[in-house]
């Protein structure tokens, strides 16, 4: 539909969608992440509502139950008819439930939609603590799944599988074993070999009993054991089944009837039924471009997968099991490494079929597109442990697919190169290449400097260095001073990307106030008047307000001010008030009347801490589950004043209901029955993203503490103005590397960012208190060097409703 | 004839941190950013950002682009030569450049 949609630009199709579930298309693929959130919404697709979209009606919870293909009519299980001119039939499959006397026993369950998660969860919250197991029926890549989904809920799983190894589909028996030896570590239990014999009531629980005579206690079972086609309103219309189910379509995915395509997991495209998403989407691609006039078809699917199960990797591609004739293979089995990786060639060793990578699968996006052309090199090489020669970029011939999330082939990149794509942001807007996983941008890097694209990483004419190193420099040597710095690591004299960059690492490594000293003189605009220019030149003030929470009677202060001086007074959409036009003689007055009532600077002119926005709570809110307005608070406290290489943003909401929007910011909390859930790189602005989950369920120690470590950690390591988001998908393994260094350690460094966090809370102190203070910063806020009490003649308002806003200025340029 | 020379004592070199502006006013609503650079050197050039019509061209960033000592606008980031007034960023834009002379550590502007 999106594709039809995408192509289908002048509107010439009408579209309406019949779904039997009643929530929007989700995210079916990530089901298992589902048991992260709880939260359906995060699975939903983007788009998947077709909010807004005239030609697109979505009937949910309304199958259709009959197709008159005479007539060209669908009759819908609400007892509607819609004619159609053409019909796509994507009814998908359902799971396969081997018939096991028991199988329908409460406490079974399959493992396909979110209800089915739901009633997972209900039984195993049943399950009394402390020897809570559950039994998976199927080792395959959805069995493994669900027993990731189960252990996530904190029950011990078995995995029962028929064929002798784990994955029997995808990988050998070599790359099986040493996947069970790595699940096994995470108390996973695997049986394979055997199967389910019966499942019986046992006082409360369920006993299995399996073929080798194994007898397991388990509060739960859930069978993954493969899915079937959904043909069956085919069947019973008269379309042309496969021999083993399916409905039966050509290269074109038109049924036996030329009005009905059948696409997805439901076809049998020339005897061969697709359970992988990726042939699915290729399915649809071909429907949306002939119902267009298109001439496209489906060849074949592609089966290799590269995923990560209970965090372990494993990649399977082309011919893994060595059927073709003749075909050799070529195995690596480190077992103290736990890697295995094997890759089948043909009879003359020169080129790639195939291959298996469990443990390690880095190697998978330069392998997969080699699959039917000569290699590089010795195969043996390619993948030894070390010592071995690494397969470049430069290998892949040019129709190689570099992207296959999004079929972009090396050549399309190279031709986005050769139009003027200078870096992976822009190839990602120009190609789409590295916008679904992710996988294959460090092989855009790698396209980028084949092609002599230099990626520059310098900061400005002045500094070679990109910021975090020079954040490295910085901190390490303890240099204090801008011209320290240029002359010992930079060249001339800086310039308005490198002074107010500097300005934020000496601020962040606590230098005192920002306008002592040189400080000053390499301050924007903003921070050196500690206040935000507006278009004619005056300033607007925006006190603290921490969690949007206000006593009326420093509401009756902001409001006195604003009326003594004349201000534009609005409320933020971060909880607080913004004051406008002030000029630059004002803004001590204003602040000191500000100070006398107790406010502080709010930071609103700083690349730092903005606001932590609030809902009201649990203290007043009948679904809050905790007090957000008393953490969101804590926070804006702990973290104001933090200078950071772009502003940063939080939110707390009380419950899932989220109304404090928190997904949407920098770091955002999430109240939950039982403590906190963490997302963050989320963001509002010019490109909207959702923030992620980080950590969920914690305690407020915990959650201090992580979050301590990931603004210390974005404050060193992130570009100049790069927002959390961006700094995040920049990471080498994003938001997993992330994990691995502020909450597992893995660089050791969390110690240093706590004590650097620490020292931050500290040494915190108002700084607009501090201008107040201070006679000769405060000289500095004087209209005219020799006329300090005369107004700018340029400035004027002029009135609307009721208020002062700035009269146009004569502009010399236009622009 | 001769010209008239019109020199407008505004401030001391003290009263200008290094690297950093100030405004001041001339006869006649006439506003000049005065600039002190490392080098302790002077220069004065229109206050008037051209592109936003805004005084605020003393409020930006001194600094140098390829050896050139300009100063960013703080509005929208332009730079000014300080020398010419050109604008790097758009060669057909140019702010007006004042004489500035030096006396006794007074800071004189004249007309242009």
């Amino acid at each position: 539909m999106e594709a039809l949609r995408d192509k289908d630009v002048i509107g010439e199709w009408r579209i309406e969608v019949f779904a039997e579930e009643s929530r929007p298309a989700y995210d079916r693929v990530a089901l298992t992440s589902y048991v992260d959130t709880w939260d359906p919404m995060a699975l939903q697709l983007d788009g998947a509502t077709y909010e807004g979209d005239d030609l697109v009606t979505l009937h949910l919870g309304d199958p259709v139950v009959a197709i008159d293909r005479t007539a060209r009519k669908v009759h819908t299980g609400s007892g509607s008819t819609v004619e159609y001119d053409a019909l796509v039939l994507a009814t998908g499959s359902y799971p396969f439930v081997p018939p096991v006397p028991g199988h329908d026993l409460p406490g079974c369950h399959v493992y396909r939609t979110i209800e089915d998660l739901d009633a997972i969860r209900a039984d195993a919250e049943k399950a009394v603590r402390g020897r809570r197991s559950a039994l998976v029926v199927g080792g395959g890549l959805l069995g493994l799944e669900a027993a990731k989904a189960l252990r996530d809920m904190g029950l011990s799983p078995h995995v029962v599988e028929l064929a002798p190894r784990l994955m029997p589909l995808q990988v050998d028996d070599g790359g099986g074993g040493l996947l069970r030896q790595l699940i096994e570590k995470l108390d996973v239990t695997v049986h394979p070999g055997t199967g389910t014999q019966s499942i019986e009531s046992d006082r409360g629980r369920l006993l299995a009993k399996l073929g080798n005579g194994t007898e397991l206690d388990v509060d739960l079972v859930v069978f993954s054991a493969g899915v079937r086609p959904r043909d069956q309103l085919a069947r019973e219309s008269g379309l042309a089944v496969g021999e083993r189910g399916g409905i039966a379509v050509g290269p074109d995915c038109l049924t036996s009837d030329p009005d009905i395509y059948a696409i997805g997991e439901c076809a049998c495209v020339n005897g061969m039924v697709y359970g992988l998403v990726a042939p699915g989407n290729a399915m649809a691609e071909v429907v949306a471009d002939r119902l267009l006039g298109g001439q496209s078809t489906f060849e074949s699917g592609d089966l290799s997968t590269k995923l990560k199960l209970l965090g372990v990797d494993v990649a399977s591609f082309g011919d893994a099991h060595a059927k073709t004739e003749g075909a050799l293979e070529v195995v690596f089995n480190d077992a103290v490494a736990g890697t295995y990786k094997k890759l089948v060639v043909s009879d003359d060793a020169k080129t790639l079929l195939g291959g298996v990578l469990v443990g390690d699968a880095a190697q998978y996006p330069l392998l997969r597109p080699l699959v039917g052309r000569d290699l590089p090199g010795d195969p043996a090489a390619m993948i030894a442990p070390s010592g071995g020669v690494a397969v470049g970029v430069g290998a892949l011939p040019d129709e190689a697919q570099v992207c296959s999330c999004n079929a972009v082939t090396k050549g399309a990149i190279n031709g986005a190169i050769t139009e003027g794509c200078t870096d992976v942001a822009s190839l990602k807007t120009c190609t789409k290449a590295g916008t679904t996983c992710g996988s294959c941008i460090p092989m855009l890097k790698q396209l980028l400097s084949a092609a002599g694209v230099e990626q520059s990483n310098a900061l400005c004419e002045h500094f070679p260095q990109k910021r975090s190193d020079l954040f490295e420099i910085v901190r390490s040597t303890g240099i204090h001073t801008f011209s320290e710095l240029i002359s010992r690591y930079g060249t001339g004299r800086g310039c308005d990307i490198c002074k107010p960059a500097v300005a934020s690492m000496l601020a962040s490594l606590g230098n005192g106030h920002i306008l002592e000293g040189e400080q000053a003189t390499l301050q924007d605009t903003n921070d050196h008047f500690l206040a935000n220019m507006q278009r004619n030149g005056t300033y607007s003030v925006v006190p603290r307000i921490p969690g949007g929470e206000i006593t009326p009677e420093k509401l009756i202060v902001i409001g006195r001010v604003a009326q003594d001086f004349g201000l534009y007074t609005k409320i933020t959409g971060g909880q607080r008030i913004d004051l406008f036009g002030a000029t630059v003689d004002q803004l001590p007055l204003i602040w000191k009347r500000l100070v006398d009532a107790g406010f502080e600077s709010g930071h609103a002119y700083g690349k730092a801490l903005r606001t932590v926005k609030s809902c009201v709570g649990d203290t007043w809110c009948r679904y809050g589950v905790q007090d957000s307005v008393r953490l969101a608070i804590e926070l804006e406290l702990r973290y104001r004043g933090l200078r950071a290489p772009h502003k940063l943003k939080s939110a707390v909401s009380g419950c899932a209901r989220e109304c404090a929007e928190a997904r949407s910011k920098d770091f955002g909390v999430i109240a939950t029955e039982h403590g906190w859930n963490l997302y963050v790189g989320g963001n509002g602005g010019f490109k909207p993203r959702h923030a992620d989950l980080f950590v969920s369920d914690v305690d407020t120690e915990t959650l201090f503490r992580v979050i301590d470590r990931f603004l210390m950690f974005y404050v060193r390591t992130a570009d100049r103005l790069q927002r959390t988001a961006a700094w995040i998908e920049s990471l080498d393994g994003g938001i997993e590397h992330l994990r691995e260094v502020i909450v597992d350690d893995k660089l050791g460094i969390c110690e240093d960012l706590d004590a650097a966090m620490a020292k931050h809370v500290e040494s915190y102190s108002d700084e607009w208190a501090g201008v107040l203070n201070d006679p000769a910063k405060l000289a500095r806020f004087r209209s005219f060097v020799n006329a300090p009490g005369t107004p700018d003649p340029t400035i004027s308002f002029r009135e609307e409703r009721g208020q002062p806003v700035p009269l146009g200025m004569p502009v010399a340029v236009s622009r | 004839m001769t010209a008239l020379e019109v020199w407008t004592p505004v401030c001391t070199v003290a009263d200008l941190i290094p690297n950093r502006g100030a405004a001041a006013l001339l006869d006649g609503d006439e506003q000049v950013a005065i600039f002190r650079t490392s080098e302790d050197e002077i220069h004065a050039i229109s206050n008037v950002d051209p592109f936003s019509g805004a005084a605020v061209l003393s409020r930006g960033i001194v600094g140098d682009l390829g050896g050139v000592p300009v100063v960013a606008s703080p509005m929208h980031k332009q730079h000014f030569d300080l020398l010419t007034g050109a604008c790097v960023d758009d060669p057909t834009v140019t702010v007006t450049v004042y004489p500035v002379r030096v006396e006794d550590g007074t800071i004189l502007v004249g007309r242009p």
